[in-house]
């Protein structure tokens, strides 16, 4: 029998147990990506040498008695804006075609450490703007759960991964939204943690002050299995923060919330949430009531400006840390025929290798920074962003952790929305106020919407450095949610590859 | 009244070493003025009171003992150049006109 709709802990028991070899479990999903890969198209690349070659090592050791990771010989697809030694980084994007990067990011590092089998680079919006993967320059992702639908974005090709059973973990990034809504749109599970809590060593930036790593699965346990293998402090991020790790797994398996005060923000609600999506975030917290928390209503009034403050701290970020990509060290070079100088190489070479999306963002980031703009944009921006962090303080004084649907509404028609920019930035909405004040956020599935049946994500956020807050209280709501629904949200999922 | 200009769009994509057709300028002057009206909504927030927040956490330099350690060998370092020659990155003329 297949391995691959299990959970990353039950594949864990099983490898312990040694019923299956790491070796076997590769090449099982290996099989199942050959088989659906080509409809939904979640990897950009795949690494079947290097997979099997840790697979096997992992099977050695645990032959020969030693002490392994939980996660050891786990399968695991990784976002391709993330280093890792002689496998291509592409970001989405033809700059980076055909880079090969010369050492590991520090979350790849960590998961070789722990055994952890990576099986391919997934893919994403390019250099992770969006929030569809409509914008990779390797053509869309498509969601499981109907393939003319988007899967989210950037991360569409890490969450689609997991909801096809192509990987049972992922990793993804979140600067804006990019973990936790297409965790929302396809029925998975994603954190963004505390920001500085995973290092950003070997993540290509695209906003530095908002950009975090965070762990993918579709179970709350093996988000928090996975959590404790990236997270921790890293000499080499100067914004990684120096202090333990919160305890997530140990959170994940508490299921009590009895007496936590849950707080569901006003303005992340109402006009603009699709009809299906507030009903089941209002089911959601029924549960939570069943299990003994207490709801308060709580209100973030300058949250209605979040969206256009992070729409010129992003841009304006990006268009720094973009200003590397310069044809001269490394990437794509155009026009370097002995008849342009290296500035005209340069602009021709960007001209090429950048997508729409990113040219759009670069250029409104350099205009919000140019002298003459600068405080009217990027300085009003930066004043929201301390009037987000005080509505957020005020919050938290009330209430022990924060929830809201996580997207807007369930996962649009790929194409939908491509032509209309600002409708687009509008699906982030939600998540956008956790990154601006760096604190974490989970969104994990609530059912499936009635207009559409298509995935709702309930989306939990806790002050900094209090990530396990969440895995309790989102262990907690998975658990109920299970025991009503009778099985996990998953196993509603089409069949894939039936032809 | 359009909060952005094709001129400035072309300034900007200079600045930003973008070369950019006379389409791609025109679509692109279009898309940031609809963009810009949608974020100088910040402008009401901002008030002369409120301090500026540039990052999450409260920074500060980080140093570390001043050791050798083990880092990329030239070979590495040179293994994504678009071109390299003798141990350097070789690139398109920079100073005075090409040929």
């Amino acid at each position: 029998m297949t391995n691959i709709f299990k959970s990353a802990q039950e594949m864990s028991s099983a490898l312990v147990a040694k019923e299956v070899s790491a070796v076997d479990l590769a090449n099982e999903h290996f099989d199942r990506i050959e088989k659906v890969d080509g409809d939904v198209h979640a990897f950009l690349h795949l690494d079947k040498e290097g997979a099997l070659a840790q697979a096997r090592d992992v099977d050695a050791k645990r032959a020969a008695g030693e002490k392994l990771s939980p996660l050891a010989g786990v399968p695991l697809a990784l976002k391709d804006v993330l280093t890792q030694k002689g496998i291509p980084t592409t970001c989405g994007s033809k700059m980076l075609e055909n880079w090969r990067p010369p050492y590991d990011s520090t979350v790849v590092t960590r998961l070789k450490a722990a055994g952890v089998v990576i099986l391919g680079k997934t893919n994403m919006d390019e250099f992770a703007m969006g929030s569809s993967t409509e914008n990779s320059a390797y053509g869309p992702t498509h969601n499981p759960w109907d393939l003319s639908r988007i899967p989210g974005g950037s991360g569409g090709g890490s969450s689609a991964a997991l909801a096809a059973f192509e990987a049972p973990l992922a990793i993804g990034t979140d600067t804006g939204g990019s973990i936790r809504q297409p965790a929302a749109v396809t029925g998975t599970v994603g954190v963004k943690p505390t920001y500085g809590a995973v290092s950003r060593y070997g993540l290509v930036a695209f906003s530095s002050s908002l950009d975090q790593a965070g762990p993918c699965a579709r179970t709350v346990l093996d988000t928090a299995l996975l959590h404790e293998v990236i997270a921790g402090h890293d000499p080499k991020d100067s914004s990684s923060i120096n202090a333990p790790v919160p305890s997530v797994v140990a959170a994940a398996k508490k299921l009590d919330v009895k007496g936590m005060k849950i707080g569901v923000i006003k303005e992340l609600g109402g006009d603009g949430f699709q009809k299906g999506v507030s009903e089941r975030f209002n089911e959601a917290l029924e549960e939570l009531v069943k299990a003994g928390a207490e709801i308060v209503e709580v209100s973030c009034p300058n949250f209605e400006y979040a969206l256009a403050a992070y729409y010129l701290i992003a841009p304006s970020e990006a268009s720094s840390n973009l200003a590397r990509f310069d044809s001269m060290r490394y990437g794509l070079r155009v026009g370097d025929d002995g008849s342009h100088g290296a500035e005209e190489v340069m602009s021709l070479t960007r001209q090429a290798g950048f997508g729409k999306e990113v040219k759009r963002r670069i250029i409104l980031g350099t205009y919000a920074l140019s002298s003459g703009y600068y405080d009217a944009y990027y300085g009003s921006a930066q004043k929201v962003r301390t009037l987000i962090m005080r509505d957020y303080e005020a919050a938290f004084a009330k209430a022990d952790v924060l929830v809201s649907p996580t997207a807007p509404t369930t996962a649009f028609k790929i194409g939908e929305k491509a032509d209309d920019p600002v409708a687009m930035y509008l699906n982030d909405i939600a998540t956008i106020p956790v990154n601006m004040a760096g604190i974490g956020g989970m969104s994990l599935p609530c059912g499936l919407a009635s207009e559409d049946n298509l995935p709702v994500g309930f989306q939990i956020m806790t002050p900094a450095m209090k990530d396990d807050l969440m895995y309790q209280v989102g262990g907690t709501l998975e658990a109920a949610l299970n025991s009503k629904w009778g099985s996990p949200l998953m196993s509603q999922a089409p069949a894939l590859g039936a032809k | 009244m359009a909060a952005i200009s094709r001129d400035e769009v072309a300034h900007l994509a200079r600045l930003a070493r973008i070369e950019m057709s006379s389409d791609e300028l025109d679509h692109l002057a279009s898309e940031l003025d609809q963009i810009l009206h949608a974020v100088d909504r910040v402008q009401e927030a901002a008030k002369d009171d409120v301090p500026p927040t540039s990052h999450p956490l409260p920074l500060k330099n980080v140093t570390r003992p001043d050791v050798v350690v083990p880092s990329l060998s030239p070979e590495d370092a040179l293994s994504g150049a678009p071109a390299a020659d003798e141990q350097r990155f070789k690139v398109p003329q920079i100073l005075g006109d090409a040929e």
